[in-house]
């Protein structure tokens, strides 16, 4: 072993290929393990002469490669078939044939891209620019046209003068004993510098925030949301009511609007008569809106039942006798003006939803007050539908 | 002539010395810019001006500014997209598959070729993007989780296209660059200048020629030329497959995919003998660049120009044999229609012309050589417009049929592109080392062990 801590190698340099396989040839024979040839370019037979194991790299390929291959595989088949499945082209949620392309281009760029950084990072060990050999002569010889034989120090059969001796012996030429650099202090790392970075930085910033946000203001890309006209809410800078949305012309009439003529009288001496017939579609029209609109207050039945649990006063039941009496056009009546706290369904409803819910209280009141004659009526119709 | 076939002929011409190489090799770089370069990129840039305004005036205005109209929808914009990208299939083609198939003298042309595939790979994918109309948009051409819960769809040959020109370009990056790192470590070993020498240290990324590196790196290029040479193919099927996977008659071929890819080394090798032609002439380089690779390189044409003859040829053929009257009248109306004058410039410029290097003389002739690829570059542009312009312009509803004229905006970005591509080149020939010194190095003479008198145990 040397004595010299500091000492990183011996070099050697040669003139000819023939000369450096050769003298690699007898370093590895000679038993040493920590020893490197520089070449300017890679001579054939020497990984043999130095007695190295062959290039794994191939397994970072084959591996992430293939590892790409399933990723981009399983990812068309989850986004395609499961996440948001849709059919294109007629063709099956999991078409193999059209994933070929992506699947093969995945695998050779995942397959690439590690093996190109497998090679620098994981067998070569780069970068690395402080390595002892750099800005050396010997450096510089190989870089150019010579090659050079380095045994490093760490070997343990190392010595340096036997293997000064030994290299000499080999017909090396200009053998140099190469010291580990002294550590460097970079001045980019000092706290003067950082310090002047940290405020160039906040300069910046506040310079850029300034000009941007105070003195020319530029609106970011808001993917057309903002657009020049009245909003929802929007206060109208052309009208001088501010009003954005307009009112319609005085006189107009809403389609389908029929003028009511009682409408404000409290007890109408005279009401309108129904319009309809209590046939099957006008009952399953008032039942849709009896149950939307009538039946949260008056209940399923029109018992009076309310379904608010008394969070509102419950109504009479419709089954009375004063509900009974009520001609159509006075139920129409209360529904168009409303009656004590019952307010006005004119606006929930249409005319004709109105009559043909008038149309199902009436059917309501006559199944809570059927008659034994009623028995008749059914017994004449036809069983339509016998079980 | 007296030909010598028992030996190869040497890639590097004279008894060069190796630091010679390097010296030749380096000296654009050493050197002050001369005044024909400075010409050159002032001319090269301002077309890259031009076409960078008429991008402005298409971003501002929108793309009703370039001549697309309702039936020809697809112009320029893709006409340009796939001449670029077959542009830069010769540089794949020159260091992937050469390499697999150890032509040595690949060597002095690779690095150039890789150069001009990715410059024409940027200039390819500027084409898609500024037709999208909002290329801000662009992203959304990656598969990303977004809120909107929506995913690309990964059976359109567009997304195909996205997949297979971006991988592409990463790939043949890579590829570049580690070819380059150990060139750019010689080149810190060189220089005196200290700038220089940071730049030149952080992108040789401490390389030390360790033989110990150099095993696993040439396991890894040769990985990289594997893997890039099925790459190098399909990318152009995969362009191929925007066409042929549609219905419309002269696009829907399955020989597309082998027709583009034999157009794209077609093309490709037309523009690498252009420029290369300029370079060896400007950088006295003819050394190492030698009249044998551009006659190696003519022979190349002469065999793919003569596969995308028999393309044109067996398109017609399978349009007469099909039976199908739209496809009948789609080649018909091709030859012999509105557009016939593109179709005639295209068969010319591919098919007749080229067929001049079956001499000896012509091929080795540099004047003659650089007419011809002109031609070529021309012809294989005009085929690009053919198959697109001529299929779209009329289709199957007769009141729906129109003919597409190109704007001056179009124009203008073709020039751009053709601004950018050249000053790239031009840049990348001014600071980077053109061919690669170590690979010249390890091909020129003595650089290898003769093993006289060495015992192999095997």
């Amino acid at each position: 072993m040397s004595n010299n801590k500091n000492l990183y190698g011996v070099t050697a340099l040669f003139d000819n290929a023939d000369e450096i396989i050769n003298a690699a040839r007898e370093v590895a024979k000679a038993g040493y393990k920590n020893f490197d040839v520089n070449t300017p370019y890679p001579v054939h037979g020497m990984d043999r002469a130095m007695g190295l194991k062959r290039s794994m790299v191939g397994f970072v390929t084959t591996f992430l490669g293939f590892s790409g291959t399933a990723f981009i595989l399983l990812f068309a088949f989850w986004t395609m078939s499961i996440d948001y499945p849709m059919v294109i082209g007629g063709k099956p949620f999991f078409s193999f044939p059209a994933f070929i392309p992506i699947t093969f281009e995945t695998t050779v760029l995942l397959g690439g891209v590690s093996t190109v950084i497998g090679l620098l990072a994981m067998f070569a060990s780069l970068p690395s620019n402080n390595h002892p050999l750099h800005d050396t002569d010997y450096m510089k010889a190989v870089s150019a046209d010579k090659y050079g034989i380095v045994i490093e120090a760490d070997d343990t059969n190392f010595d340096e003068i036997e293997v000064t001796g030994f290299l000499q012996k080999l017909g090396g030429k200009k053998i140099h004993s190469i010291n580990k650099p002294v550590k460097e202090n970079y001045p980019v790392l000092q706290p003067r510098f950082i310090t002047f970075l940290i405020v160039v930085a906040l300069l910046v910033s506040a310079l850029t925030y300034i000009t941007l946000n105070k003195v020319v203001y530029i609106e970011p890309f808001n993917w057309m949301t903002e657009q020049d006209k009245v909003t929802a809410q929007e206060k109208s800078v052309f009208y001088a009511d501010a009003f954005g949305m307009r009112k319609p012309v005085e006189g107009t009439v809403a389609k389908g609007y029929l003028p009511y003529p009682y409408k404000g009288q409290l007890n109408p001496v005279e009401t309108l008569p129904n319009p309809l017939l209590p046939t099957k579609e006008v009952l399953e029209l008032g039942k849709k809106k009896y149950l939307a609109f009538c039946s949260p207050c008056h209940g399923t039945f029109a018992d009076g039942d309310s379904h608010l649990r008394g969070q509102f006063p419950n109504p009479p039941t419709l089954h009375s006798q004063r509900g009974r009496d009520f001609s159509d056009g006075m139920i129409y009546h209360i529904m168009v003006n409303g009656q004590n706290i019952m307010p006005s369904y004119e606006s929930q409803t249409t005319s004709e939803e109105r009559w043909a819910i008038v149309h199902y209280i009436r059917a309501l009141q006559r199944a809570k007050n059927a008659r034994l004659t009623d028995l008749e009526e059914v017994k004449k119709e036809p069983v339509v539908n016998a079980e | 002539m007296e030909l010598d076939y028992t030996s190869e002929i040497a890639v590097v011409e004279g008894d060069l010395r190796r630091a010679e190489i390097d010296k030749i090799i380096a000296r654009p770089m050493e050197e002050k810019p001369g005044k024909k370069y400075l010409i050159a990129l002032t001319i090269s840039s301002g077309a890259l001006l031009i076409g960078a305004l008429c991008i402005g005036i298409t971003l501002f205005l929108g793309v009703g500014t370039w001549g697309n109209n309702q039936p020809v929808g697809w112009a320029f914009g893709i006409v340009n997209f796939v001449f670029w990208i077959g542009i830069g299939h010769a540089g794949t083609l020159i260091s992937a598959i050469l390499f697999l198939l150890r032509q040595k003298w690949r060597t002095g042309i690779a690095r150039f070729a890789e150069a001009m595939t990715i410059f024409a790979v940027m200039c390819a994918g500027l084409f898609p993007i500024i037709h999208t109309g909002r290329p801000w948009l662009a992203g959304y051409l990656t598969p990303y989780p977004n809120q909107h819960g929506l995913w690309v769809n990964f059976i359109s040959p567009l997304v195909w296209d996205v997949f297979a020109v971006s991988t592409y370009f990463t790939i043949s990056l890579l590829f570049w660059y580690v070819g380059l790192i150990p060139d750019f470590a010689i080149l810190r070993d060189r220089t005196v200048s200290k700038i220089k020498k940071t730049i030149y240290s952080v992108f040789s990324l401490g390389w030390r020629h360790s033989n110990r590196h150099w095993q696993h790196y040439e396991k890894a290029y040769m990985i990289l030329a594997g893997i890039s040479t099925p790459l190098v193919l399909s990318v152009h099927s995969i362009v191929s497959f925007d066409f042929a996977t549609s219905v419309l008659p002269g696009w829907h071929t399955t020989i597309f995919p082998p027709y583009f890819v034999a157009g794209a080394i077609f093309s490709g090798f037309a523009m690498v003998v252009t420029v290369m032609i300029i370079v060896r002439k400007v950088f006295d380089m003819e050394q190492i660049i030698t009249l044998n690779h551009l006659d190696r390189m003519n022979k190349i044409m002469l065999a793919t120009g003569m596969m995308v003859g028999y393309a044109y040829a067996m398109e017609l053929f399978i349009a007469w044999y099909s039976g199908s009257e739209f496809e009948q009248f789609a080649f018909i109306n091709r030859v012999f229609g509105p557009y016939a004058w593109a179709y005639w410039i295209m068969v010319s410029c591919n098919v007749f012309i080229p067929q001049l290097f079956w001499f000896r003389k012509i091929r080795r002739s540099v004047p003659i050589m650089f007419v011809i690829v002109i031609f070529v570059n021309v012809g294989m542009w005009f085929e690009r417009f053919v198959i697109i312009v001529s299929s779209l312009h009329r289709d199957f509803l007769p009141s729906s049929w129109g003919y597409y004229t190109p704007t001056l905006i179009d124009l203008g970005i073709l020039l751009g592109s053709f601004g950018l591509f050249f000053t790239l080149v031009l840049l990348f020939a001014k600071t980077l080392p053109v061919i690669s010194m170590s690979e010249v190095k390890a091909v020129s003479k003595g650089a290898q062990p003769s093993h006289i008198g060495v015992h192999h145990e095997q």
